[in-house]
């Protein structure tokens, strides 16, 4: 009961940002306004319920398992794909990359500037 | 058995999604298990392994991809919970992101922009078509996230499932060794490059660095699909392609 509790939750949050999102027009996927409204609702309670913390952990814990049915919806793309493979393996490839690397720098050069300076910031506050 | 029951047999389990969405539980158990026994090695990524198993079987059976996602929407559709679930340890970590609040949005916004810039200018320059440019352009962000976005500015949902999977996937496997290159040693700065880079794949890798590298990475993932959702369609609208 206690994990059926937490994923309801979770489903009616989805649910809630699914309708707002298409009520009012606003150009963001539902389950991500969902996760806003209930990460508000956790600020206001001040606690995560027990059932909603069993059933996030156990989504969150197996997340790379919820990819593999669209990873394998490549085999329907095998034409498009091999068609413009070039631009689109080296795309994905170099634009990951200069992304983390971009992301990495600038987080650790800001982090020095705004949190603690002449300190990498890792321990910062603790 | 005969020849006709096993065909009855098939008959019936390629009507029902039983087969799809038991498949694939199986390859991914199997795919985890090798990742296992090969000491977590990045390389034997489990959702590489599971999705090779799975379209190897599923040409060897001659099975069409539709027929396979009857059973595999089941497993598809918790991407959706799952996404409403990181509000979870993004609530838990708000105490450090408080403190690290002024550098995590510029890292996440600056991340943002050069994720699907990068794409677009990547894809434009290599001689990609538009179609193939705005459904690279949200792969960084997490595949329910990135395929609505992709809807809104053109490109093609199904196809940037894809590419999110290959982005996920390439960002977990050289990740750390990029932060080692860069000698970075903070897990709060490898966590949010890597899910700003890399999502819910990028992120299952970190939390088995450490769990302060994972919560970081599950918060950039978390507020850079929200960041992805509000700046890409306006980003493409800017460049205007």
């Amino acid at each position: 009961m206690n994990f059926l509790n937490g994923i309801t939750l979770l489903l009616v949050y989805q649910l809630a940002g699914e309708i707002t999102v298409r009520l009012l027009a606003v150009p963001i996927p539902g389950p991500v306004l969902g996760m806003v409204m209930l990460f508000l609702t956790l600020m206001i309670r001040g606690k995560t319920p027990e059932p909603l913390q069993n059933a996030s952990t156990a989504l969150l814990s197996h997340l790379s398992l919820l990819f593999v049915p669209a990873g394998v919806g490549m085999m329907a793309h095998f034409g498009r794909i091999a068609e413009e493979w070039l631009p689109i393996a080296l795309t994905l490839f170099l634009s990951t990359i200069i992304t983390m690397v971009a992301t990495a720098g600038i987080m650790q050069v800001t982090t020095r500037w705004f949190v603690r300076p002449g300190n990498g910031g890792g321990q910062a506050g603790e | 058995m005969n020849e006709p029951a096993i065909r009855d047999i098939w008959v019936y389990l390629s009507a029902s999604p039983l087969l799809g969405l038991t498949i694939t539980l199986v390859a991914y158990g199997l795919a985890y298990r090798l990742y296992l026994k090969t000491g977590s090695n990045p390389l034997v990524n489990p959702v590489v392994t599971s999705v090779a198993l799975l379209i190897a079987f599923l040409l060897a059976t001659g099975t069409a991809y539709d027929e396979y996602f009857e059973g595999g929407q089941f497993v598809h559709f918790l991407l959706g919970p799952a996404t409403v679930a990181l509000a979870v340890p993004l609530y838990q970590q708000f105490s450090r992101l408080r403190q690290l609040w002024l550098p995590v949005t510029i890292s996440l916004v600056s991340g943002v922009v050069i994720a699907a810039g990068s794409s677009i200018a990547l894809a434009w320059l290599l001689g990609g078509s538009r179609e193939i440019q705005m459904s690279l352009a949200p792969k960084s962000a997490t595949a329910p996230v990135a395929m609505g976005i992709a809807e809104t500015i053109g490109g093609i949902p199904s196809l940037t499932a894809v590419l999110v999977v290959a982005t996920g996937i390439v960002g977990a496997v050289l990740g750390t060794k990029l932060f080692e290159w860069m000698r970075i040693t903070d897990d709060s700065v490898k966590g949010i490059a890597m899910g700003v880079a890399s999502h819910g794949i990028g992120t299952a890798r970190a939390f088995q660095v450490s769990s302060q590298m994972g919560a970081f990475s599950g918060l950039a993932m978390a507020l850079s699909a929200f960041a992805t959702a509000l700046v890409v369609p306006w980003l493409v609208d800017l460049i205007g392609i």
